[in-house]
Parts: structure tokens; sequence; C-alpha cells
């Protein structure tokens, strides 16, 4: 089915704004003006977006560490993640939670997690929820392909089998966790559909620095959750642009790597030869989303910077506590 | 004496023991570190720098690289204990502790017990702990209030680097599980460590500042914090002990209790929550036991009981300071 002129102009805007994010994240940490961890999700972007444009609020996602593609594809509202990154009080969380706990629960995004496998489960208790309520929703977990060596993702896998929910496992394979190489760390020589296809699920591939792949595969995946099947697990096969958390001397990487892979599996790229190639868009068509991106994001900086701090009294707040 | 940083000491008295004894082994996340990559193994060391060079010395045989599983790799810990070796793992986050909990708390501090004494478990957990860095509820926390309150667990929160030597020593000698708990914002900190073979046994406090007033008992970064208060005050003629636990199990009830009877007055500082925590067993502690020795309230200086939050306004306003703690001393000393 042929995606119409606004919906690819929706996709390709909703990666855009997660690559400029993240890309002015980067410059702004290093002034040291952010606080705290920062994982970045640059390169990722066909993933959070080619899953999230089948979804509406009544789907549930959960997200990781490197959160922020998922909350921007999710519908979080981007100025209000910025000041959350800046520790505004008037951030998405207040800036008690900061950019690995954006959570927006009214948009169906139950959070970025600071725990490696924290997810998985919690997915599946949204998924049994989707299923009581008997309207077709779905619950999907992201992990990368360190969370999948996780007990809990294992756990989360086999009882979503059991129990038949509308549970969806999407695997970011983006080759490593931290500074260590997926061949080395899960041993079914790196291939983690295989994994979820064990515990007795179907389970699709996909090119996750394609936008097309991403989006048809979940199409299908979504087609067959949303029937009552049960769950389904997805591999896409990604790449991370930035170290681990910034900061990361990268020294794990091959020669070159970094140049090849913004190169040659840069989403966005691949996107935009696709679709003017296809003549479905012109490139000025996408250049009038840039130059929209850039003053979304610039005014979101500004809007962060001059955002109200929290102050000492709203520590107690959001919490029990009798002393 | 050689000066060294907390994380030197660490990796260096690593480094030692596994010289010493082959039994001793190591495994954790990434404390190889570029294992599977094009940079190959060692290629970062490990994100606190307290494994760099050891794979390279010792081999893929005795220092593991695991895959992110903590109850996996705390559950290996158990079965090497068990089987005769030493191992050290290594919990990069002391927070993860969440996903291991059950092979350190129903396992590893059960195991002597409940096999009638028949077994050891020297097992050593490190774990990197604490705030000051923004980094949000689920990587700032002070744990070692909840595993003190699990039988079978010895805990130790080193201070400096000198301890830190002294102490890792004692803790992969020992028969029983250890946590060892070493403070984020510490791994910079520079001190001088004794040469030769020293050990610190447990449950011996040090008295890190002398006075006749006010006891403070701390453990940890808070130590640093509080020696600045006693400091400060001893130059307006205020006199604290400072007594750095060095072992929250077993505890040093001893030096805590002595100095009470001379001071009459306790603070305890402490970055771990209130609620169930080490400073309200060392306050009723003392109510217990030096009952009739205090001049005021026993007070304690610790966040509020809640999460750690993120942003830096939140987190300094949570933590303990300098000042929260001279203002407990100025109040403690002002009680009726
Ligand atoms: C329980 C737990 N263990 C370890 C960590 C530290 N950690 C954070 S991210 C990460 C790597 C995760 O790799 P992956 O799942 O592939 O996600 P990616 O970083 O590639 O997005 C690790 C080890 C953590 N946050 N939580
Ligand atoms: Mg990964």
């Amino acid at each position: 089915m042929q995606l119409s002129r606004d919906a690819l102009l929706r996709s390709y805007r909703q990666m855009k704004v997660i690559r400029e994010f993240e890309e002015r994240l980067h410059t702004e940490i290093m002034t040291g003006e952010i606080a705290g961890f920062t994982h970045l999700y640059c390169g990722q972007e066909a993933v959070a977006v080619g899953v999230c444009e089948h979804l509406d609020n009544v789907d549930k996602i959960i997200s990781t560490h490197r959160g922020h593609g998922h909350c921007i594809a999710k519908g979080c509202d981007v100025p209000t993640m910025m000041k959350e990154i800046w520790g505004s009080a008037e951030g998405t969380c207040k800036g008690k939670g900061g950019s690995m706990h954006i959570a927006d629960i009214d948009q169906g995004m139950l959070g970025a997690n600071g725990i490696v496998g924290g997810g998985a489960p919690i997915a599946v208790g949204a998924a049994m929820a989707a299923k009581m309520d008997g309207q077709g929703k779905v619950s999907i977990a992201f992990s990368g392909d360190g969370a999948c060596n996780q007990g809990t993702t294992f756990e989360a896998m086999n009882m979503a089998v059991v129990t038949k929910v509308p549970a969806i496992f999407v695997f970011e394979n983006n080759h490593y966790s931290e500074h260590t190489g997926v061949d080395y760390a899960v041993g079914t020589s790196g291939d983690i559909a295989s994994r979820a296809e064990a515990f007795g699920m179907k389970v699709w591939r996909g090119n996750g620095v394609d936008f097309f792949s991403v989006y048809e595969t979940m199409r299908e995946v979504l087609d067959y959750v949303r029937a009552g099947n049960g769950p389904a697990a997805v591999e896409f096969d990604t790449e991370r642009f930035f170290g681990h958390f910034e900061g990361d001397p990268q020294r794990y990487r091959g020669e070159g790597e970094l140049d090849r892979i913004r190169e040659q599996r840069d989403c966005l790229k691949i996107f935009r030869e696709k679709v003017t190639q296809a003549k479905l868009l012109d490139g000025a068509d996408l250049d009038a989303v840039d130059a929209e991106v850039m003053s979304l994001i610039e005014a979101s900086v500004e809007g962060a910077r001059a955002a109200a701090r929290p102050t000492a009294e709203d520590v107690l707040t959001d919490v029990y506590i009798s002393y | 004496m050689a000066r060294m940083m907390y994380r030197e000491a660490v990796l260096r008295t690593i480094f030692e023991e596994m010289e010493r004894d082959e039994n001793v082994v190591m495994l954790g996340e990434d404390i190889v570190g570029g294992m599977g990559t094009a940079g190959g193994p060692e290629a970062i060391g490990g994100i606190w720098s307290t494994s760099t060079g050891l794979f390279d010395k010792f081999g893929g045989g005795r220092v593991i690289d695991t895959p992110i599983s903590e109850s996996a790799i705390i559950g290996a810990a158990n079965g090497l204990a068990l089987s005769g070796k030493r191992p050290i793992a290594e919990l990069m986050f002391a927070d993860f502790i969440g996903v291991s909990l059950d092979q350190i708390w129903n396992q590893m501090g059960k195991f002597r017990y409940m096999f009638g004494g028949k077994s050891k478990c020297p097992a050593v957990v490190r774990m990197a702990y604490g705030a000051g860095f923004n980094a949000a509820p689920q990587h700032s926390q002070s744990v070692h209030s909840l595993l003190t309150s699990m039988p079978g667990l010895k805990v130790v929160i080193p201070s400096t680097p000198a301890d830190v030597v002294g102490l890792l020593r004692t803790a992969i000698r020992d028969d029983d599980p250890v946590m060892f708990l070493e403070h984020k914002a510490l791994y910079g900190a520079k001190g001088e460590v004794p040469d030769g073979d020293y050990t610190i046994p447990f449950g011996h406090a040090r008295l890190s500042r002398a006075g006749q007033d006010v006891t403070i008992v701390t453990c940890g970064l808070m130590v640093g914090f509080c020696e600045r208060v006693a400091d400060k005050l001893a130059a307006e003629g205020i006199g604290c002990d400072v007594i750095d636990l060095r072992t929250t199990s077993p505890l040093d009830e001893e030096a805590i209790l002595d100095s009470v009877e001379v001071t009459g007055r306790l603070i305890v500082v402490d970055e771990s929550v209130p609620r169930c925590s080490l400073a309200t067993d060392i306050i009723s502690l003392v109510s217990e036991k030096a009952f009739s020795s205090l001049k005021a309230p026993p007070a304690m200086v610790t966040p509020p009981h809640t999460p750690v939050p993120f942003a830096r306004e939140l987190e300094s306003a949570y933590l303990p300071s300098t000042d929260k703690i001279e203002a407990a001393v100025r109040k403690i000393l002002a009680w009726r």
C-alpha cells in the first residue's frame, strides 16, 4: 500500500525532528549545561518512526535508556521534552526524571527506562490490559541487543506467549551494548529474532535504517497481532551514530566505521533518495521540512533555557512521604 | 607510602590479589570493554577504569566479561564461590542489585547458615553507588542500608584510597559474601596508601576527627563532608568526633558508644534514605545502650524519603550537605 504524500511528509518530519533533537543535544552537552547521562538515538530514527506511525495513543510503548526517539515518535511534546532534559520544572517529568525517564502516559508512552531489561515485562502487563479491553490495542517493548540478554526479557517473552497477549517485542540491533559487540554477547551468533522465535512466537526481521522496510514490516506484524494471534517479535538491524553515552571515546569501533555508517546507513539520506527517485516528493518539500524542524529545535532549546527551575520544595512532591 | 586515586586503589588491589591467589576471578559487564568489536578486548577497559589491564594480564578464563544479565552474574559468582573460587563480581551501578536481588539476598546471604555451616561463599560484589551526578532515580542510589538489613552479608564502604586497599584485601580473603560499595564521586579522590600487604579488619571504625562535644557517625562520601564541618567548627572551639564506620555489617558498636559516652550528642550523617536505615539503626543502638549518656535527642542528616531526583537544584536539595551537617551540629549543641 502506497503511503500518502501527507504520511510521507509526516514520517520524514518525525525522523528529522529526532535527528536534529539529538544532534543539538550532542553539541549542547559538550558545554556542560545539561546534567546527567544522555544516550542519543541518532541513526535509529527509522525504527522508532516506522513503528510508531502505525500507532495511536491507545496503543502503548515502553522504551529504554536511549529513549528520546521513541518519545518523539510516540507523540511526546518536543519543547516539553527539551525542558525535561534541561531539568526544568516545566519538563515532561518536572525535572525529576531527565533524559532517561521521559514518559507521557496519556500518549501511551510508558517511559524511557534506566534499567536495561526493565521494560519488556511491563509491556506484557500493558498487553494483558489491552487484551482485556478487547479493542485491538497493542503494547510494544523496545529493547536493544544488550537488553535481550536479561532474564526479565526472556520471562516477558515466554509469559506473552503463554498468555497469548498482543505484545510486540521490537529489538533494535545496533550491534553494541555499551562497548561490547553483539556477536560476543548474544549467543545465537548475534541473531536475536531466532531467540524470540524459540520462545514460540512469530518473528520478523527488517532493515532498521530504511523507513520503508520498518514501516512495511510493522504493518504485517501489527495486522497479525491486532488480529488476536498473540505476541510477535521483530529484529531491526540498525546503527547508532554517537557513542553509548555522551563522552564515550568509542575505541571499540572499526577504522572509518562512523564515517561509513553516516555515509551508507543514514535513514534520512536513504528516505530522501527513495522518495525523490520515485518522484513521491521532491527535494524542496523535504528542505522545507528541514527548515521548519530546525526552527522547532531552536525554539525548544531557547524555551528550555528560559523555563522555570524546580525548587527545593519540589523534591517532596509526587511521592508518599511521612518524613 | 604511595599516592593514588581511589579507583587506582581498587584496580591495584584486585590485580595484586589475582596475582597472589589464582582462585581470585572477576566478572561483570563491560569489565573488559570491547569484546566482540573491531577495537578488541580492552578497547575501553571498564567504565570506572577499575578493571583496566586485568584481561591482558590474567586472560579471559579469570576475567570474565558478561552479557547484561545481573541475576546470572551474581548467581555465577555464587556458583564459583561454592566451587572453591573467590569471585569478584562487579555491578556497574549499585542500583542494579534490583535485578539480582534473589541471588544476593536469598542465595549468597543464606548459604552458610541454611547449610548448617557446611559451606563458604567467599564472593565479593563490588558496586558503584551514590548520587551527585544527576544520574536520576535509577542510577544514583545508596543501597547500604538495604544490604545491611540482610542477614549473612558483610557490607563495606571505603572512604579513602588507603581504606579501599585494606578493606578490599580483607573482603577478597573473607569466606563470607561481602558487598563492597564504591562511591562514584570518590573514584577520582587521591590519598596515601601504605606499602606492603596491609589489611583492615571488618568492624573497626576509623576516628577521622576527634572532639569532645558531638559524635558524628558516617560512612563513604559523607566522611569528607563531615570532616570539613568538623574542621570549620574546631576553629570555633567546637569539637566533633567523626567516626567513619568503614563497614556497616559488622558494625563497630564500641566505637560509637565510647564516643557518645564522652560527647552525649549523636548525629548520623548518611546518604541512604531515612526509613529503616543505617541512621535509624545507629540511633536506636545508642538509645538502647547509651541512653543515660545522652544530653540531647540524637539527630540524623539524610536525604528525604524520596527517590533521587534528576535536576541539579533537586539533587542538591535532596543530598546532605556541609551546610545541613553544620546546622545539625549547632542545633544539637543548642538543645535546651
Ligand atoms: C540492569 C542494567 N544493567 C546495566 C545497565 C548499564 N547499561 C546501560 S545501557 C547498557 C547497554 C544496553 O545495550 P542495548 O540494550 O544494546 O541498548 P543500546 O545502548 O544499544 O541502545 C548498559 C549495560 C543498566 N542501565 N541497567
Ligand atoms: Mg545495542
